[in-house]
């Protein structure tokens, strides 16, 4: 590379991005330090316990951060498939040899590290998404292409589910952010939007029992089927009445699909929660909707709520936390890291820290939209999705307001795979944007 | 349509969500306490500093009342590994099904905090126990303080000392669940005296509710006040030569130190070792106490309701004296007519009537006092009379609770006109109906802690200390409300012939207290024989000594035994003599008393 080149590229260096990292990293450092806090042992290079570990994780990434800086971006283009293909047949791998970890064959053991290759699995889908669409260009458009990067996805996420790992799933999910930006049909985000409304009414009337007149005691699921029917009707006649007779035939067929479609679901819904999920899972949806008959089983999201919520405005002070120093709250260094935050730092603290997380995710979707190649532009839209997901599930769950799902949030959570993978999946994306100027893709 | 606005949607459905979350944490942080106050449910714990009980001595400062450590075996749910149910009940002498119920419970109570398995576990089992307690985590034992009675007596003076119940945790907010309380007799009636002040500790624990570190530097902290320790009137030998002579009869002893009201010794036949409440056995014991027929629990020395009989033929005595309706020399027929007597007599003057315990003559004397002709309707004149005389009674004690420091006395009955106008309508009776009362009869119920009470009025001349338990709280002394003499209203003169009369029961031959009698000692004394036709009668005899400078007044009642002077007697001036001589110079006296059994009619 010469040295023009290498001049230019870090002129062009987007280092606001470069800083929120570095500033999530740290405050994560922090959070991790705290805790895992132990007044006895206040050693910061104390390289056996967590926060030690680590600190030699965030040594290593910055050497990795300064490796990929310095690379081609060429050279991610032309890597794309082959990482893809690596992963997927790591990803198979895992199935069979891999370590099982809290119910979910994911790992691989190497000695006191552990490495989990559907971290990487998401930097490589998100690669090998870009080169797809790129290859295809305006093609995109054809059902079979969309299918072909549908299958580009699914293929990870599938394999995934096996393990299983539901969380990484979910964020794969996400990655139709980028299909839409580059055309997929609005209307996918409505039907999904619209899936997840029937599916939470579909929840909270399955689980009551009414008194039908003639039936006794059944699920509360018929009233909401009843009630979709008769919405259905109405619609039907609004459709009549209201719209010109030429559109009506197409109008009714799209109101009775959508019937179809939503009755159909809201079934499936059901029938899936009652008789398909185990208890354990199921209890976890309950307790979201506070509908759980075991008082112990929301003790994980009751423990984070109360950690969150004794913060206060500006919180219990660095270090100066109960319920994170004392470990009421489980897995508080990795999943539920977000915790400490909130009980150390407060309601300010923890508003700075999401809107970092906004401020980070917002940026990469700028940095996608100054970009000439289509290939960086759904690269940065994967990654801005990937960090939204990530954000939205872990931070969603321990707020209380998504089901439990184990998801490590990014740069903060305690884990050298996952920070490793999040810096891997931006650093490639600053790499990209860092000699937009210098091509024509 | 331009693919590029896209870019607007996607960036406000993520700042969407950012705003939900901020939304949330708002909710959640700062618009509501509860997680805050959840939190401090968690983490911050109150730890009770219970101070140690005082100590209980008596008049002579020997220890009565000690404590000593005992063991609640407790479980916290959370920490409690899989363990062998079988073994473990072996181990704690638990039935299976008893453990079962009481673990679940504490699952339910909650699964962090640590909660009582069983209750009450012997030192010595308890350290059988601990040796194996590391097999079982999540289980520990709690010390607890209980009481040790050392000389095993006094158990109804005593009382006892429990775990508070709902309705002294309702009562009274200091007692939580598993707190104890005194329950009866002194440890009820100075609770808050040896019970001290609990302090607490505030501090803040880790999940597995492991003390962690003090809360906020120990501000909130407060220490705990020590109980105080009790001297108590009780003279420890007396009291359990006593109970000794009550071993196998129904009824009380009673002694007063009359020049203070300090009781020396109350005993209540039968008794039990008050080491029997405490532990793990006092369930079972305390049930068998209540199941007993002999009604052991039922303290007869202050609950007794019993007619006295002759013993009150005194006190009709002297009010009639202060009233004037008679002198020491006034005699009356012996009327039989009227009603029965016993004994070669026929016109006593005062002294002979008391000797004699002559029925006719106190019958004449309370008709004096009742029928004052105040009134021309003889109804009327009774009514008038009545309640005048039973004025003078209360003065006595009779009727009242004394302003005892004993607890649950039971004032007993001196019937007024309203009592009479209940039974037979107003104005419907006159003196003739209601006589019996005249010989302490009929509807007039005493109890032996006023018998005794009434011998002291006597050995003082006119009036008497509230006969009471405490002689000094800590080292600050008695109570005020003992230090106060409460007059009779009768004066002193009237009370030469009745002590006179007293001592000659004891001491001339034929006297009907002859039994009573002890050398070198001048003992003054009155039989009385409360009749239960056809059953044996009660046995009630009521004695001070020395006569002229009393030390000891003394009441014994025993139920069915008979004539007063056969049992009753000899039962107080064995008391006495032990109190006064500290030795008993006739052993053949004694082994007929420890001999004689009467449980019942
Ligand atoms: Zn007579």
């Amino acid at each position: 590379m010469s040295a023009t080149r290498r001049q230019e590229i870090r002129k062009n260096l987007d280092w606001v991005t470069l800083g929120l990292y570095f500033l999530l990293v740290l405050i994560g450092w922090t959070a991790i330090y705290s805790a895992n806090f132990d007044p006895d042992h206040q050693a910061i290079f104390d390289f056996k316990a967590d926060h030690g570990k680590q600190l030699i994780w965030m040594g290593i990434c910055t050497f990795i951060a300064l490796v990929l800086l310095n690379t081609e971006g060429e050279f991610f283009i032309r890597f794309s498939v082959i990482s893809y293909v690596s992963v997927l047949v790591l990803l198979i791998l895992v199935l069979i040899i891999g370590k099982k970890v809290g119910g979910a064959r994911s790992w691989f053991g190497v000695g006191s590290f552990g490495i989990q290759p559907s971290e990487f699995a998401k930097t490589t889908t998100a690669l090998m998404l870009a080169w797809f669409i790129a290859q295809t260009g305006p093609r995109f458009k054809a059902l079979s292409t969309r299918i072909q990067a549908a299958l580009v996805i699914g293929i990870p996420a599938g394999l995934i589910l096996l393990q299983p790992d539901a969380g990484t799933v979910l964020v794969f999910a996400g990655l139709v952010f980028a299909l839409y930006r580059e055309g997929l049909s609005g209307n996918i985000l409505i039907v999904g939007f619209g899936a997840i409304i029937l599916a939470i009414v579909a929840i909270l009337s399955g689980a009551t029992t009414v008194e039908y007149p003639g039936f006794g005691e059944q699920s509360g699921i018929y009233v909401m089927l009843f009630v979709l029917v008769i919405l259905g009707a109405l619609i039907f006649f609004g459709v009549r009445s209201f719209t010109l007779p030429r559109y009506r035939r197409k109008n009714y067929r799209i109101v009775a699909l959508s019937l179809a479609g939503a009755l159909a679901f809201s079934f499936a819904v059901n029938f899936g929660i009652e008789e398909i999920l185990q208890p354990h899972q199921r209890e976890r949806i309950y307790v979201l909707f506070g509908m759980n008959e075991n008082p112990d089983a929301d003790y994980n999201i009751r423990h984070a709520k109360a950690a969150i919520g004794s913060g206060g405005w500006t919180g219990k002070g660095y270090l100066n936390g109960p319920m994170t120093r004392y470990k009421f709250v489980p897995e508080q260094h990795t999943d539920f890291i977000f915790c400490t935050i909130g009980e150390e730092w407060g309601f300010f603290g923890s508003m700075f820290v999401v809107a970092l997380f906004i401020a980070l995710i917002l940026r990469v979707i700028h940095l996608a939209e100054r970009q000439r190649s289509q290939f960086s532009r759904v690269y940065g839209y994967s990654v801005a999705s990937i960090l939204f997901m990530h954000l939205l599930i872990n931070v969603g769950m321990v707020l209380g307001i998504a089901p439990v799902i184990g998801i490590p949030l990014p740069f903060f959570s305690y884990g050298g795979s996952s920070l490793m993978g999040f810096t891997i999946l931006l650093m490639i994306m600053l790499r990209l944007d860092g000699e937009r100027f210098s091509v024509f893709r | 349509m331009n693919l590029g606005n896209r870019r607007y949607i996607i960036t406000g459905i993520f700042l969407l969500f950012g705003v939900i979350f901020i939304a949330r944490l708002f909710s959640l942080q700062v618009a509501t306490d509860d997680w805050r106050a959840k939190a401090a449910e968690l983490t911050e714990e109150k730890v009770k500093i219970y101070p140690s009980r005082g100590l209980i001595y008596d008049r002579n400062g020997e220890l009565l009342v000690a404590n000593r450590a005992i063991y609640d075996l407790m479980a916290t749910p959370r920490k409690v590994a899989p363990f062998d149910t079988v073994a473990f009940c072996d181990l704690i002498k638990m039935d299976v099904e008893d453990f079962e119920e009481s673990f679940n419970k504490a699952k339910r109570y909650s699964r962090y905090k640590a909660s009582v398995i069983k209750k009450q576990i012997d030192p010595e089992d308890f350290a059988r126990i601990a040796e194996q307690l590391h097999k079982y985590p999540g289980f520990y034992g709690q010390t607890r303080t209980v009481r040790n009675y050392t000389r095993g007596i006094g158990a109804h003076v005593l009382g006892d000392f429990a775990e508070a119940g709902p309705k002294d945790i309702e009562r009274n907010s200091y007692y939580m669940p598993g707190d104890y309380i005194g329950k009866g007799g002194i440890e009820r009636t100075y609770e808050e005296e040896l019970r001290g002040r609990k302090g607490a500790k505030y501090v803040l624990v880790d999940v597995r509710n492991n003390v962690q570190e003090s809360f906020d530097g120990g501000r909130l902290d407060t220490a705990a006040v020590q109980g105080k320790d009790l001297t108590i009137t009780l003279e420890a030998d007396l009291q359990a030569y006593a109970e000794k002579l009550m071993q196998n009869k129904l009824g009380s002893v009673v002694a007063i130190e009359p020049k203070t009201g300090e009781i020396l010794a109350l005993v209540s036949a039968p008794g039990w070792d008050p080491n029997l409440l405490v532990g793990s056995q006092r369930g079972t014991n305390y049930a068998q106490l209540q199941g007993d027929s002999l009604k052991p629990l039922y303290t007869r020395a202050i609950q007794g309701q019993y007619r006295p009989g002759s013993i009150f033929k005194m006190v009709q005595s002297l009010i009639a004296l202060q009233d004037g309706k008679i002198t020491p020399a006034t005699r009356i027929t012996c009327n039989r007519g009227i009603i029965g007597c016993h004994g070669a007599h026929s016109y006593d003057d005062l002294e002979g009537a008391i000797m004699h315990s002559c029925n006719p003559y106190f019958h004449q004397v309370m008709k004096r006092m009742v029928e004052q002709g105040e009134e021309d309707s003889r109804f009327k004149d009774a009514q008038i009379g009545l309640n005048a005389w039973k004025e003078k009674i209360h003065r006595f004690g009779f009727g009242t609770d004394l302003n005892s420091d004993i607890p649950r006395i039971l004032k007993g009955n001196v019937p007024g006109s309203s009592y009479y106008d209940n039974i037979y309508g107003e104005l419907s009776w006159a003196y003739s109906t209601i006589y019996s009362i005249s010989i302490g009869e009929g509807e007039l119920l005493i109890n032996p802690l006023q018998m005794a009470n009434l011998s002291a009025i006597i050995a003082n001349r006119g009036y008497y200390y509230p006969p009471h338990v405490i002689k000094s709280v800590g080292t600050d002394g008695k109570p005020e409300q003992f230090l106060e003499p409460v007059s009779t209203g009768v004066d002193e003169q009237h009370f030469e012939t009745v002590v006179n009369a007293m001592q000659k029961v004891v001491d001339t031959p034929g006297g009907t207290a002859r039994r009573a009698r002890i050398e070198g000692i001048e003992v003054c004394g009155k039989t009385g024989t409360v009749q239960n036709d056809p059953l044996p009668d009660h046995s009630v005899f009521i004695a001070f000594a020395p006569k002229d400078d009393p030390q000891i007044a003394v009441s014994v009642y025993v139920e069915w035994s008979g004539f007063g002077g056969t049992w009753a007697a000899p039962i107080a001036s064995l008391l006495i003599e032990q109190y006064l001589n500290d030795s008993i110079a006739n052993p053949a006296k004694e082994q007929r008393i420890l001999d004689a059994e009467f449980l019942g009619p």
